[in-house]
This record gives C-alpha cells, structure tokens and sequence, in this order.
C-alpha cells in the first residue's frame, strides 16, 4: 500500500515522532519547515508499506546523529542529510529503491522525507528502534544480529568517513561516535544497507503512519479545547506517571551524547512527590521520591502540560510545567534478548527492567 | 514616597499615581499620535490630581515614574515603524539550507528584511571552530550594507551564548569600515537556539529606532511636567528596566501591556488565583493568574508571528471591547470596532454606530453618556445582542481555564462593565476600583530583578548554583526588592566543556516585590 503524505502530514509528523521520541531524535521544528516548503510548491512524499518492497531492494538507512543540543544551533537540511547517501551508493556501486529513518524520534523521523524530496525515492513505512534511542545497538536490526557494516558518516565540511568493517554494533557505534564527536558532535549518517527481506523480517512496522495518527489525534483535541494529555493517552494506551514543575536541570554534552536528569516538583495529586528522569539523549529510568519507577524500554515521555507538545532533553528548562507519560515498547524490546540491548543496564544504570505495563510473558 | 506608573496603548493612556501603596489618584486620556503629547498631558494632569487629594506638591516625592507601553509590539504586529534590517550570520558552511527570515510571515519579511549575507565563521559547542572567521568577507559586507544606505544591523554567530568572540570582532569589523551602523548581537539577547536568538536579535535592530524616538519623547514629557524622577519602562516578566537598556532593547518590553493588566488585577483585587478579563475598545484578553503571576504560555512563543524563546503570559485575545460594532438585529457581534472613536460614533456619545458598549447601557450594566439615545432600540435587539456578548466572553474564559473547579473572575480594562455578572465555570466575577486603568497599576507595583551570569570555575554544581544565586537575590535587594518575596524565574547552567576545571555557566534570575510596597502591605 502507498500513500502519499502531504503538507499537513509534515505537521503531524513532527508532533507524534516528537512525543516519540521520549526526549530525543532532535526538534522536528526545522526539517519540518523544509518538507512544508516543499509541499508548497507542489511536492509530495510517497509512503509504502514494507510488505511492498522486493526482496532484493536495497534500502537506505539514514539519520543524523549525536548531541541534541548542538542540533539547536547546527541544523540538518536536504543538503547535508544526502551526502552519506551519496558516498554509500558510490562505495556499494548500486542506487537505493527506497529510504527508511532508524528511528521515528523526532527530527530523525524526517531524514528520510528529506532525501525523499531531494530524489523522489519513497520512504518505508518503518524504522529500526519504534521510538529514539541514542546508540546502533539499540536498533531491531542490532537485536536480530544483521550485519552492522558498511556505515557513512558525514560533517558539513568536506569530510566523509565510511566505516568498512567493525567487530560487532558495539564496536561500530564507538567508532563512529568519536568520528561524529570530531565533527562538533552532529553528523549525518547511511547505515548498514538492508534488503527488502531485511526490512520485512525485522524492521518494526507501520511506526510512521502511526506517528502521524498520534500527531493528528493531539491536534484534534487542541482544535476542541480537550485535555491534549488524555487524548494521547487514549491514542497511545499510555500510563500517566507525574505531573509537576521542573526545578532542575542537569546537562552535559560529552561523547557525542547529551547527559544529565531532570528533576520534577510534583502538582496537584503529585504534589509531595518529586519525580528524577535521567536521560542519555533520551530519557532513561524515572525514580519517584527516590524509588525506581519506570525504566527503558518504556517510553519515557515529558510533555508540556497545557497543549501536550513534547519536550525535548534539550529544551527541557527550569519552570516549566510537565506531565510524565509512560507508553507501551513495541514487544522486541521486552524479549530477554531486547532487554540486553536497550534495558536500563545498556545505559550503565545498575537496574532490572521496571515497567509499569502488565507483564505479557516476554519479560522473565 | 510615590511612583507614577503609566500604560501606553494603542488607543488610551493611563496613568495612576501612587502614594504609600494607594492608589490617589488615576486617569484614563486618549493617546496621541505624537508619544510626546499624550504622556506629558497625562503626567501633569495625574500629578496635579495627586496634588488635589493630598493636599500639597508631590513633584519630589516622585521617586520613579514606570511606563509599559504596547508600542514596540505594536510595531511588529502592524509592520509599522520597523527598521530594514541587514542580516549576517556567522557560521557557514552549517546552516546553509536555513538562512534567517526562515519562517517569517511573508508581510513582515517583506518589511524588515533587506541585505542577507551568511560567512564562514563560528564555534561548536567545545570552543573548537567551525570554520576560520571570514574578516576579509566581513569588511566587503560593510561596505555593501554602507552603500545600499542601510543603519541596522543583526549580527549572530553559531553557539555565541557559549563563545562571543566572532560576534563582537565581526561588529568591530563593521563599525571601522561603516561607523554610522546600529548593531545588535544576537547574544546580547538570547540563549542556545540558534533561528529563535537570531530572530530576536533581528526584531530588536528592527526596533532600536523607534526606541530611540520613544524613550526620548517619554523623558522630555517627564522633564516638561517638572519631575526629576528617573524613567523605567516595564518588561513582559513583570520588572522594570532603565530606560537607557529599554532604547538599546526594545524587545524585552514585548507584552509588558497584558502582563502588567494581569498584576495590576492580582493587586486590586488581592486575588493570587482567578481568571482575568480585560476589555479594551476593540479586542479583550482573557487570561489566569497564578499565585500572583500571570500563567505562562509554554511553548516557543511568537511576536506577530515571528517565534522567539520569549517567556510570555499566556493570553486568549478575544474579538470583543468596547467599541465592537453591533449589526443585523444583534446577531453579529464584531468583529470589527470604532476603537479610539467610540466617544465619537457610540449612539450613547451622539453618535450613528450601535457598540457593545451602547448594549451595555440599554441593558442598564452602566450608566455612560446619554441613554436617551438608545429609546428607540427595541428590548429584543439588546437582549439578544447582551446574550452573543456573554457567550463569547464564557467560550472565551472556558478556553483559557484549565481546572474544573469554579474559579473568580476579576473585570478590568476600560470596557470591564461588559463582562456579565453569571459566567459558567465562574464562581464570582470581582470588580474592582481603578479596574479601568489596572494596566497603569501595574506598570507603578512592578517589581525588582536580580540577575546574574556568570562563569564557575572548580565548584561543585550545587555550590556553584547557590552561589548564583544568592548573588542575584543579593543584586535584587540592593536594587530596592523585598528579600522576603522572592521567586526564582529562571535558573540554568550549561558546563563549558573547552574550558579547563569544569567550567559551568550558570545564569540565574530572581524577582521581587519593591521593599517599600511590601511593608506598606503589612502595614
């Protein structure tokens, strides 16, 4: 099935790959920009359902990386987000049928629209991660153990780097991490190039459409003066953890990665409660008054308030007033092979898996 | 001791004089197209009614006169006034498919926009380079901004918050080659984010001549009443700025309006939680208070569409003041108004065009002008146009309540007496003495600030956060604010990760209630 997004698709898009994102991925604010004059002047983006590619179709696996808040003062446009794309063609002597974000978190969930615009090449309907995460080995490809090489990574200035070969996802992630963290911390990547049948078995599916369906349910319920929370709530079957004020932000950009917690005064019901969310690009594990509450692989997601419109570990800032979400992971994350992947110990937190959703029998 | 606070509007000027914490005397004039005119007539007729009541001269007792004024706003909502403004950017080759005016509305890109010129230059955010500053390229952009006859000039650098250096040597640059430029830098006005610090920055140098002329016409109006007292103009967080920063930033006095019509509610009405109405002669502002404080409008908060990281109250503007214009029976309410000429065209002033306000008086809410006039309406047309009013105001206020629960309602503005008395969703609706010049009110209680920015080098982040801030409370008393009423509006630091010793910026900023008006209270 291929449908065609148009302008206010983009503005969809942007508002659901954000929430998402649980904190990361990057504001969706300028990419969106980009695709919106593109659809201005007449353009439009093809979207396929990954059951709709040849086995052998080469498919292109994009994104920027690094430190979200440099994204804020270094920006991706079409340009910079082809150069890898580029190299990588060269490099494997073949074109790409199609285009695919790793991860629909975010600015990252338009990379693909934005080459898409640039060649005309439909974007799959899928990523790799169902949500942000910040390292290679998080992705449903790392889980499934395909093969992690060749990587491009690309700076504005005229450096590109292709990783030919790594010992393992681990390996190729800090490789390509100290290329990125060279290049100011932001850069443009082409992973690994999986086939149609890759794609198939192991990408999580339908993650951008269901993107949208998120961003247009939020502005349905603004357009009717709703509570916005409880409609992404309904939408997402998400789990309201804390609503508060932040009073305090910790960050540090290092390693190509932006670190740090925030902590939250609880109002209202929550109010002799304090809520800590540490993240890594995106948030990690929430501790209530000290008790762990909810780690990775649920979706950690801080939302402003009034209008539900996610906040970015970048953006968040002293003041504001915040609910806490927590929504579903998609069911590979939960798999005892998932957890070693993205669980709270892949983020150096000493930590079992806590989820605030049933146990379905995937998690021992 | 006294202040005298005035607000600037579009359409009125108000002025309240304050004597002790008390409001002694306040008036309602209409603004002039010339600032000059407008605020001196309302200077010296509010001083000499201050003198009236008190019984004896108050010129020196006058220790600051504070005004809010909607001009610099105004400017940028109607396009009106701006400067052309040459934009450089620092920071090439990144940002290339994102030059500034990004996102403008077409109109006011069309006013403020002239020379766009992006160079190589600025810095990632360890310190290193992103390219060498192109000073060669500079030099030629000066000479091109000098002859295309242009004066205001943008300048913003890639992570300038974090190193300034290309920002002020590309302004030194330009100042040699063309000295007549007024230049803004873009770190002067805003924090990381890069298109919202650009977009102030580029507002601003739109703005600074206007500001000039404003300012200036405000102190020659305070010399000629026979004052001495210093100038300030209100920001839109409630404190108040030296007028000689005001003229240099105009954009801090974006919004000052609604936020000081929202405290002045708060302060009249001794309320620190309710919903605030304030009817204006075209448009009113619904808006909520919280602890004192107007609540804040969250998200990235755009100026005549123009996005900034502006901290701004969060505001519904509803189509409905005074002056709103009433037709088909009272079907149709607005949205337009006759505005400033309501004491002109009203029925009730002798006028042709049937108002909200001339609604008002048929239904008997207030007695203004002559009612005679309206004998010939017939009791349908009013009641019917009496009930589209009310409903617009209750959809209004449902909109900007976030809690179930009843909540009051304090009526201010000119054209309070337009708010019903019965709103769904309103326990009370509060109406208070000088409700019509709330705006003035505020701008005379306006608080202190305290701020600090500044470098920790070797300090824990706890210690170095306390530091800060209690120099910015130390700053705020010094300044005349109460130690005891202080909040924190902001506290944030970035760690400078290319400087040794773990360096770490931290930027805090407190306010105050003004230590007199705050024992005047307990008193």
């Amino acid at each position: 099935m291929r449908q065609t997004l148009k302008i206010d698709d983009m503005r969809y898009l942007a508002t659901g790959a954000w929430i998402l994102g649980t904190g990361g991925g990057g504001s969706p604010y300028v990419p969106q920009l980009t695709m919106r004059a593109f659809c201005e002047k007449g353009g439009s983006v093809d979207l396929i359902d990954p059951q709709d590619l040849g086995d052998d179709d080469l498919v292109a696996v994009v994104s920027t990386m690094g430190a979200p808040l440099v994204f804020v003062e270094r920006m991706t446009d079409p340009d910079f987000a082809m150069k890898p794309l580029r190299l990588m063609e060269a490099y494997l002597g073949r074109r790409f049928s199609a285009v695919m974000a790793i991860e629909v978190g975010g600015a990252n969930s338009f990379q693909p629209l934005l080459i898409a615009a640039a060649t005309g090449l439909p974007v799959v309907d899928a990523d790799a991660m169902g949500r942000a995460y910040p390292m290679l080995q998080m992705t449903s490809f790392a889980i499934a153990d395909l093969v992690n090489f060749p990587q491009v990574v690309a700076d504005v200035r005229d450096n590109e780097t292709l990783i030919g070969r790594a010992e393992s996802w681990t390996w190729m992630e800090q490789i390509r991490r100290k290329i990125c963290v060279e290049f100011g911390s932001i850069a443009t990547t082409c992973q690994a190039p999986r086939t149609g049948a890759e794609i198939k078995a192991h990408a999580i599916h339908g993650t951008i459409s269901k993107a949208i369906g998120l961003g247009r349910e939020v502005f349905r319920a603004r357009a009717v003066h709703g509570d916005v929370i409880d409609a992404i709530i309904e939408e997402t079957g998400a789990n309201a953890l804390f609503a508060g004020k932040v009073v305090d932000v910790q960050r540090r950009t290092e390693g190509g990665y932006l670190r740090g917690t925030v902590r939250i005064q609880g109002m209202g019901e929550d109010r002799d409660s304090t809520l800590e969310v540490a993240f890594q690009n995106e948030f990690t594990v929430a501790w209530r008054d000290g008790e762990v509450l909810v780690t990775t692989p649920d979706l950690i997601c801080i939302l402003e308030t009034e209008n539900g419109e996610a906040v970015g570990t970048e953006s968040l800032r002293y003041g504001q007033r915040v609910s806490v979400l927590a929504l579903p992971a998609p069911a590979i994350h939960r798999t005892p092979k998932g957890l070693q992947h993205v669980g709270p110990r892949a983020f150096g937190h000493d930590l079992d898996f806590k989820t605030v959703f049933p146990l379905q029998g995937d998690v021992q | 001791m006294s202040r005298i606070g005035l607000d600037v509007g579009g359409t009125n000027t108000d002025a309240v004089f304050f004597h002790n914490d008390r409001v002694v005397a306040a008036l309602k004039t209409p603004t002039t197209a010339d600032v000059f005119g407008g605020v001196e007539k309302a200077l010296s007729t509010v001083l000499e009614k201050a003198e009236a009541a008190l019984g004896r001269p108050q010129r020196d007792t006058v220790e600051a006169v504070i005004i809010g004024t909607t001009h610099f706003t105004n400017a940028v909502i109607e396009r009106r006034h701006l400067d052309k403004v040459a934009a450089v950017r620092i920071g090439l080759p990144a940002n290339a498919g994102t030059p500034p005016f990004i996102d403008w509305p077409d109109d006011i890109r069309d006013v403020v926009r002239s020379q766009i010129h992006m160079v190589a230059g600025g810095h990632e955010f360890d310190g290193r380079r992103i390219a060498a500053l192109d000073r060669e390229r500079l030099g030629k952009i000066a000479r091109e901004i000098d002859a295309a006859g242009l004066r205001a000039v943008a300048i913003t650098s890639v992570f300038s918050p974090l190193d300034a250096g290309d920002e002020e040597e590309a302004r030194d640059i330009l100042s040699r080659e063309a000295p007549d430029l007024d230049i803004t830098l873009s770190h002067e006005l805003g924090r990381i984010g890069l298109l919202e610090r650009e977009n102030v920055a580029l507002l601003n140098a739109s703005l600074r001549g206007l500001a000039r002329k404003t300012t200036d016409a405000f102190r020659r109006a305070i010399a000629e009443s026979g004052l001495t007292a210093p100038l300030y103009l209100s920001q839109n967080d409630g404190t108040i700025i030296r007028e000689a920063a005001a003229s240099r930033f105009p954009v801090y006095c974006f919004a000052s309006g609604p936020t000081n019509s929202m405290r002045g509610a708060a302060f009249l009405s001794g309320l620190r939680d309710a919903i605030v109405v304030d009817v204006g002669g075209t448009t009113s502002d619904i808006g909520c208070l919280r602890g004192g404080f107007p609540r804040e409008a969250n998200a990235a908060v755009e100026v005549g569409g123009v996005r900034t990281l502006f901290r701004m109250p969060d505001l519904l503007a509803i189509g409905l003041g005074g002056g709103t214009i009433i037709a088909d029976e009272g079907a149709r309410i607005g949205p337009q108004s006759v505005g400033y000429r309501l004491l002109g065209e009203g029925r009730v002033f002798g006028g042709q065009t049937l108002t909200a306000t001339d609604i008002a008086v048929a239904s008997g809410r207030i007695r203004l002008g002559e009612a005679d006039r309206l004998a010939d309406l017939s009791p349908d047309v009013v009641d019917r146009a009496a009930r589209n009013m009310a409903a617009i105001i209750a959809d209004g206020v449902d909109r900007m309540k976030t809690e179930a629960a009843a909540q009051p309602l304090v009526a201010v503005g000119g054209g309070s007496f337009l708010v019903p008395a019965d709103i769904p969703g309103i326990s009370e609706v509060i109406r208070v003495e000088h409700a019509d010049v709330a705006n003035a009110v505020g701008a005379a209680i306006a608080q202190i600030g305290g701020e600090v920015d500044q470098i920790f080098v070797e300090q824990p982040r706890e210690q170095a956060l306390a530091e800060a801030q209690a120099e910015a409370v130390r700053r705020a008393v010094e300044a005349g604010a109460d130690p005891d009423t202080i909040d924190v509006l902001e506290i944030e630091d970035i760690p400078l990760s290319y400087m040794p010793g773990n360096a770490l910026r931290v930027r805090v900023r407190v306010v105050g209630d003004s230590l007199r008006r705050a024992s005047a209270a307990a008193a």
